[in-house]
């Protein structure tokens, strides 16, 4: 087989139009792919041109050339839009609690189904788990308000109104949170679950042997064990610090709390899309974006000088 | 593995994790509960998980005058639709960018392989469905964009290639085209992949709200529908129906009975496809 595929990647140097006629269905099978990626996925990154000129739903139509240049005028509109650094505020304290809650929440739930010693019952806990997964975030929102709006199960536990979906504070921060690690615990926990899955037993006998106990075993070889994963998973969640969906956001949201809900894509949609800015919309979609890259070289590059496993 | 004498650790573990499993069932229970829940009595206290006072009116009432019946079909056939014509895409692109001997193979797979990592974002894609080809509030706005993923298109791929070349060989001197290859040889022996990449594609489609959002909202799903029951009863605080004395429904019993609807075709498939997507996961951190 290796043979023939070398075989095959030599005839690949000779082009001809005969050729391309014997390989006429292969074409015929893949060409309406590529003019569909083109148009749904080349053609939108071409759009990352609006966002240095004004474009109006009058101006739009415009072919590009015609359309009023305008430099970084649209991100400075944005950046000085009333509520930007609210909305930047929210966006990082989100991602950044979300980073931290989430990976220690998931790293504890790995290691401790880990070492959960039933099998049976370590099957059940972990597909119960995924469930939440599973379901949309609609669903989601939809559960969540039962449990917290005011007097709502977690009000009723409780016994007094904690105001847990109606306090114009980042309290909604944690209770989004919250929410997405009991969402994703499980998913996310796969991940880890496997990486101990490959670190050596003999390891673990052998620490047995010299005296160290479950807890010791744990902190010494496990948790190193999957150390590089975890520095992996943290550099690309950085590199996504600005990219909290709006989906999640929105759904969540109410009226009394927008103020801390609010992040940059849902901004972005709001004034690129609700108010038909779309300019302004589209800097602030490119301005996420080379955050994103920059900030997930940068964590790269410090993990590698630190002596870390770098990503690339 | 190291085996041990059970300590009080591996019980403290246990009860660990039963309270996880309360904590997670909890609220689909709750949810179940209050949707089989007399809605007036509901409103006394909302902590519970066994129905207090059985009933089905809830879900009579959201089937017969809760305007769900067509959200509800059009879930359906938008995960149907999007699944199948998303899965016969998706092979006949991976089977020929498997083909190393396909002139195109190289330029194509890049191609493919480049929108995995940058994207035109959300405004520029709005404008092109919305302003640019016109697809708004057009049944096709569910299938076109999102046609194929190119990670499962990788998934299947490196399934194709993982199938011994002799079978293809052997059919195309027995004279078959590669089209027939492709529907008469491959294809057949990719079930296990075709099952995953459908899974996807139908959990995917079920799940989606923001095409419906953003692109066509006169074409609403059962997620969106849901999306406006909470939005509206957001506005209105879960005031209970009281021009309806006999059998009174409140938005709260509605909202629950319609997420027990949207909910139960995940909760039936989800087991049997946890496993395909671990695979995946798992795949996607192994290969390159």
């Amino acid at each position: 087989m290796a043979k023939n595929k070398a075989r095959k990647q030599n005839d690949k140097h000779k082009i001809t139009w005969e050729t391309v006629w014997k390989q006429r269905y292969l074409f015929m099978m893949s060409l309406p792919f590529v003019i569909w990626i083109i148009i749904f996925k080349y053609i939108p990154l071409w759009g990352w041109t609006m966002a240095f000129q004004e474009v109006k739903p009058a101006t739009f139509a415009l072919p590009i050339w015609e359309r009023k240049f305008v430099g970084f005028d649209n991100f400075m509109r944005g950046f000085q839009d009333r509520i930007f650094k609210q909305t930047m505020i929210n966006t990082l304290g989100i991602s950044i609690l979300q980073i931290a809650v989430g990976t220690i929440v998931a790293i504890t739930f790995a290691v401790l189904l880990n070492e959960l010693c039933f099998t049976k019952f370590k099957k059940i806990s972990q597909t119960i788990s995924y469930l939440p997964h599973f379901v949309s975030w609609v669903i989601i929102a939809s559960i969540a308000k039962n449990l917290f709006n005011d007097g709502g199960v977690i009000d009723t536990i409780a016994g007094t109104n904690l105001h847990l979906m109606s306090t114009n504070s980042p309290l909604i921060w944690v209770v989004i949170v919250i929410i997405d690690c009991w969402k994703e615990m499980g998913w996310n926990a796969i991940i880890y679950l496997s990486a101990m899955a490959g670190i050596d037993q003999g390891l673990y006998e052998a620490a047995q042997i010299d005296g160290a106990n479950r807890f010791q075993r744990i902190w010494h070889i496990t948790l190193p064990g999957i150390r590089p994963t975890i520095i992996v998973l943290l550099i690309m969640t950085i590199g996504s610090v600005l990219g909290v969906g709006m989906e999640r956001q929105m759904l969540l949201s109410n009226g009394l709390v927008q103020d801390h809900t609010m992040v940059l894509s849902w901004f972005s949609y709001l004034r690129g899309i609700g108010s038909s800015d779309y300019g302004l919309g589209t800097a602030i979609g490119l301005f996420q974006s080379v955050v994103g890259v920059t900030l997930l070289l940068i964590a790269n590059k410090i993990a590698g000088m630190v002596g870390e496993d770098k990503l690339v | 593995m190291v085996k041990n004498k059970r300590t009080w650790f591996d019980y403290l573990l246990v009860v660990i994790f039963a309270f996880i499993l309360v904590i997670t069932l909890y609220p689909f229970l709750n949810v179940l509960a209050i949707s089989l829940n007399d809605a007036t009595d509901t409103l006394k206290n909302i902590n519970f998980i066994i129905p207090r006072k059985f009933t089905l009116s809830n879900y009579k009432y959201v089937f017969e005058e809760g305007g769900i019946v067509a959200p509800f079909f059009m879930s359906v056939a938008k995960t149907v639709v999007g699944t199948l014509v998303g899965v016969i895409c998706t092979c006949m692109l991976a089977y020929t960018l498997s083909r190393r001997d396909f002139i195109c193979h190289k330029p194509f797979t890049i191609l493919f392989v480049i929108t995995m990592y940058v994207g035109g974002g959300m405004i520029p894609e709005y404008l092109l469905i919305m302003r640019t080809l016109h697809l708004g509030n057009n049944f096709l706005v569910y299938i076109l964009p999102g046609l194929v993923w190119v990670y499962n298109m990788i998934l299947v791929r490196s399934y194709i290639d993982g199938l011994p070349m002799a079978l293809q060989e052997a059919a195309k001197l027995d004279g078959a085209n590669d089209f027939q290859i492709w529907y008469k040889v491959v294809m057949p022996l990719c079930t296990p992949v075709i099952a995953t990449i459908a899974l996807f594609y139908a959990v995917g489609q079920w799940n989606s709200f923001m095409d419906t959002y953003l692109y066509a909202k006169d074409l609403p799903t059962l997620q969106y529908k849901l999306y406006e029951i909470i939005s509206q009863a957001r506005m209105q605080v879960d005031t209970h129906n009281t021009s309806e004395t006999t059998q009174a429904v409140t938005p709260m019993a509605i909202r629950m009975a319609v997420t027990i609807v949207a909910t139960v075709p995940i909760v039936i498939v989800y087991p049997f496809v946890q496993k395909y997507f671990i695979g995946g996961m798992t795949l996607g951190s192994v290969k390159d």
